[in-house]
């Protein structure tokens, strides 16, 4: 067992229900997680990625497989002793007790000593901006300082390894922004590992060090946030990363010109990084994303189209036209002065674009 | 135009429908007290008065000789002493069984909503069943089991019967009200290091005012209120308020002194209707606590 990874996920199994109709959530799951890394969790609901970490916190029994944390077998260990941190979405605070007193229920249950508790407690509200509150009950905040309590929590025992489970859904946009700085900031100096389960591709792809894309309790794609988008391992991980979403189209392959058919447009593939070129001329699905793509290009691609929609975004516009009658969207700079039914000759960034295999959905 | 004075609240109009409501509430208030109004007046008429009829009408000559009888003289049975033992009796039967009755499903349904193990549906289930059964289907089983165990006839004794009787229905109203708090408090609070009974104590127990007040409510009154268990678990030597209550109205020699029967009733009720009273502030109170968000 080398000590380097922080977290290790065997051949792990969970299924709900016990009788016949039972379901498996997560099937042979494997996960590494080195010392001092961010992972993220990133997949729609119901994908498992709850269940995953509750697993890894001692919070469900798996049905096989192993979970070790810092070098130990903690498979069987209560959530207590697995040096272990966890922040919820609904923040769950306990109600009846102030600030200080949730913040040290942890110390209080280990039998720390009250100078200690003293100590610690002021440690992490100085480092969360929560001192004001210490004496506050949970009803009297509001949401984004709830959070900050429960990241209090997590942090006053101390923990090796940080489990946050969709900790800033509950917030309204702004606060979702601050506090993710915030998380951001406290790895930077804590340098502790830290895993985060969401649903939120940026809050994935901003926090990250490494993204697990989940989908039906496997693991679509592993690899750092810049690699999963430029690179997505297949259809789905394309399509789930990335606001807005990357274009697709059906085509079929040419491998005689190195081009691809889009209905009657010719695209030529020639700066494409294959994984592994295909040995006969399949049907695939053409994927691009709106940055992608270059407006008034006088490039060899170039492709006519009229402006059918613009979605002002502030920073940049979005631009929506169509494609061999399927809507493309282009990403364009927010002082576009385009408008409405302009005529566009639009080009493709072929080098950074993603082919799939129409059948299996895999990257070619 | 008009339209353009329209502005700022609504005014109120006083409905038809509103009129109707109260209506239906005076009526129903007055249908409720009309029985208590009648016990009143009568436990204050002397029995010259009670037998020229005339059960509406208010005492023309005050005698309060009924209220000291039914309390220290009254005969029940054999001893004439009123229904002064009874009270102190049905003290010691109700403190212990509501402290044993609730305490003990209020753990059961925390296990059952929390701790959730192999089987607990099966044992909810049955416990629900329980809640079913008639009494009368227990009683000589039951009666057969305190002998052997040698606690028939003891505080100790109908203490058990009422904490049997009353789990059911208490620890499904316990798991209820527990199943809908955030399963997320006591996933925390098991990372935090508690076990079973400190996660109980520190974080469960705090936040289960409100249904505690209605659990102590129901089995306070449920068990004041109980003749039956008393009468055949408690003994002749603990026999609760209501078996003597039952003893000085059912009369087998002298005459029926209804203002001595209305007394006696009005002081066996006594307990029950003050805690309503005290209560139903307190009860509406943590409801509007355990309402708040966490």
């Amino acid at each position: 067992m080398p000590i380097s990874n922080s977290v290790e996920v065997k051949n792990l199994f969970f299924k709900y229900g016990t009788f016949k109709g039972a379901v498996n959530i997560l099937s042979e799951m494997n996960l590494s997680i080195h010392k001092g890394e961010f992972m993220v969790l990133l997949g729609p609901s119901g994908c498992g990625k709850t269940t995953l970490l509750n697993c890894i916190a001692g919070l469900l029994d798996l049905d096989k497989g192993q979970i070790w944390i810092e070098g130990k077998n903690v498979t069987w260990k209560e959530p207590k002793d697995r040096n272990i941190g966890m922040v919820f979405q609904n923040y769950a605070l306990y109600p009846s007790m102030t600030v200080v007193k949730n913040i040290s229920f942890g110390l209080k249950m280990t039998g720390a000593s009250k100078t200690l508790i003293e100590k610690k407690v002021k440690e992490v509200s100085e480092l969360l901006q929560i001192n004001d509150l210490l004496h506050r009950k949970p009803s009297q905040l509001s949401g984004g300082q709830r959070q900050r309590v429960a990241i209090g929590r997590a942090l006053v025992r101390g923990a090796k390894v940080f489990l946050f489970d969709e900790p800033l859904s509950n917030l309204d946009a702004k606060l979702r922004a601050e506090l993710r700085y915030e998380i951001k900031k406290l790895h930077r100096d804590l340098d502790n590992t830290m895993i985060y389960v969401t649903h939120d591709q940026i809050e994935a792809m901003t926090l990250a060090d490494r993204i697990a894309v989940m989908k039906n309790g496997i693991i679509q794609q592993l690899d750092n946030p810049k690699t999963i988008y430029n690179k997505p391992n297949n259809l789905f991980v394309a399509g789930f990363i990335g606001s807005p979403g990357m274009n697709f189209f059906g085509g079929k392959l040419d491998r005689k010109n190195n081009a691809l058919n889009i209905g009657n447009t010719k695209i030529k593939l020639d700066p494409y990084d294959y994984v592994s070129k295909p040995q006969q001329d399949l049907e695939v699905i053409f994927g691009i994303r709106p940055e992608d793509i270059t407006l008034n290009s006088n490039s060899s691609i170039s492709i006519e189209a009229k402006v059918e929609l613009i979605e002002p975004m502030g920073a940049d516009t979005l631009i929506w036209t169509s494609l061999e009658s399927k809507p493309l969207a282009i990403r364009t700079e927010g002082s576009s002065e385009l408008k409405l039914h302009d005529t566009l000759n639009i080009g493709l960034d072929i080098a950074r674009s993603s082919i799939f295999d129409k059948k299996s959905e895999e990257r070619l | 135009m008009k339209t353009l004075t329209i502005q700022g609240p609504k005014p109120k109009d006083v409905s038809i429908a509103r009129i109707g409501v109260y209506c239906f509430l005076i009526l129903c208030s007055l249908f409720f007290l009309m029985p208590l109004y009648i016990m009143i007046i009568t436990s204050l008429k002397d029995m010259e008065e009670i037998r020229q009829g005339n059960l509406f009408y208010l005492p023309k000559n005050l005698s309060t000789y009924a209220w000291p009888k039914a309390w220290g003289t009254a005969c029940t049975g054999f001893v004439c002493e009123g229904l002064k033992p009874g009270l102190l009796n049905s003290f010691k039967i109700t403190i212990p069984s509501v402290i044993v009755s609730v305490s003990l499903a209020a753990i059961n349904g925390y296990a059952l909503s929390f701790w959730r193990f192999k089987g607990a549906y099966f044992f909810f289930g049955l416990c629900i069943f329980g809640a079913f059964i008639p009494y009368q289907v227990m009683i000589y089983p039951l009666l057969r089991i305190e002998n052997i165990l040698g606690i028939y006839s003891s505080i100790p004794g109908i203490v058990l019967v009422h904490t049997i009787f009353g789990m059911p229905i208490l620890t499904l109203i316990f798991r209820n009200y527990y199943s809908n708090l955030p399963i997320d408090l006591f996933k925390a609070a098991r990372i935090d290091g508690g076990n079973f009974i400190k996660i109980f104590f520190y974080v469960i127990l705090p936040m289960s005012t409100p249904i505690m007040i209605v659990a102590v409510i129901l089995q306070i009154t449920g068990i004041w209120n109980d003749f039956l268990l008393g009468l055949v678990f408690a003994g002749r030597e603990n026999q609760p308020m209501t078996v003597q209550l039952n003893n000085i109205v059912q009369v087998d020699f002298g005459v029926a002194e209804y203002n001595v029967d209305m007394a006696a009733t009005i002081l066996t009720s006594l307990v029950p209707l003050l805690v309503y009273f005290f209560s139903g502030r307190l009860f509406v109170k943590g409801i509007a606590a355990g309402a708040l968000k966490g």
